[in-house]
């Protein structure tokens, strides 16, 4: 795998790219389309490539197993919290009416909120089973 | 145009459907299953469903690939024959098959603006979303707004999914780890 110069020199160029679209992806998604739910996929698909050519030891470096681990739950309670923070502002369950000065803007951040929920859980869940496949082969 | 374009995809993808059907090496299978992905997203595509496309470019060509290759490193890479004529399953499937299709006739025909479905809550999101949620793209503020516990509902399935994904395959291997422990004792007092 050391010898493949192509390979390595051409991943190399393409993975920022894959970042930059899954972020934009993410972040233009109340306009484009696309959400947290495709961002994270693409996010994991970029680990996934850069372990494929470089090896997953390094691809630990850049996304620590502990830490994708931690994220999974980390995501569903992010999700779970914006519907508390609705239900802390004496409206119902997941509504985001007060979240924000005015209900527009609350429903706006509310739903910002809930895709960056949405992004954690799917790109460290993607990730963490990829790891698990890969460990089981040793 | 569109009608051209459309029969050429669904041709494809009954090309490689049957190509996946009768393909033993299971990497040739991968590879299909990932053309048959990217096939099925350039038909979403035409029907004007692009989150649904880029998901199934995503998942299904992308990640599941990733994944798929990773399950074949630890199995046979050659499809075994089966050992019996294969009657049942083909009758099963066929009688799935027909009843499937003979559901399709009570529908409302295909791209019919007046279905039961669209007059439902479709119109509300449709002209609300933007003054509701300053959201543009109705898809977004449908799955994360109006139908929120929905997404959370599949935000906690994909973490549940995951989580038992890693418990499968890390207990498998922990258990194999300490029954290789045990082993060795137990010949040292044969010994």
């Amino acid at each position: 795998m050391r010898t493949d110069l192509l390979l390595r020199i051409g991943v190399k160029l393409v993975l920022p790219f894959i970042l930059l679209f899954a972020l934009y992806v993410q972040f233009h998604g109340e306009l484009g389309p696309g959400g947290g739910f495709q961002a994270g996929v693409i996010t994991a698909g970029m680990i996934i490539l850069y372990a494929l050519i470089f090896g997953v030891r390094e691809a630990k470096r850049i996304a620590p197993q502990g830490l994708v681990e931690h994220l999974i739950p980390l995501g569903v309670l992010i999700y779970a919290g914006t519907g508390i923070a609705g239900l802390l502002t004496g409206v119902n369950y997941l509504d985001y009416s007060r979240l924000g000065h005015d209900s527009q803007h609350g429903h706006e951040y509310g739903i910002f909120a809930v895709e960056v929920g949405v992004l954690v859980t799917v790109s460290s869940t993607m990730t963490a089973i990829f790891y698990a496949f890969v460990e089981r082969g040793r | 145009m569109e009608a051209l374009i459309n029969m050429v995809l669904l041709t494809l993808l009954a090309v490689v459907t049957v190509g996946i059907v009768r393909q033993r090496n299971m990497f040739g299978v991968i590879v299909l299953a990932g053309i048959y992905s990217f096939l099925m997203a350039s038909v979403l595509i035409v029907l004007d469903a692009v989150d649904v496309a880029m998901t199934e470019a995503s998942v299904g060509a992308g990640v599941s690939t990733a994944f798929l290759l990773a399950a074949l490193h630890h199995t046979k890479s050659l499809e075994q024959r089966p050992h019996h004529a294969p009657v049942l399953p083909l009758i099963v499937s066929l009688g799935v098959g027909g009843a499937l299709v003979w559901g399709t006739i009570g529908l409302s025909p295909f791209g019919t603006p007046d279905a039961i479905i669209h007059k439902h809550v479709a119109p509300y999101f449709l002209a609300n979303s933007l003054k509701d949620t300053l959201v543009p793209n109705v898809v977004t503020s449908t799955l994360a707004d109006y139908r929120g516990y929905d997404t959370l509902g599949e935000t906690t399935v994909i973490f549940t999914a995951g989580i038992g994904v890693m418990l499968l395959l890390r207990g498998a291997a922990r258990r194999r780890k300490a029954r290789a422990g045990d082993d060795l004792p137990a010949k040292g007092e044969a010994v």
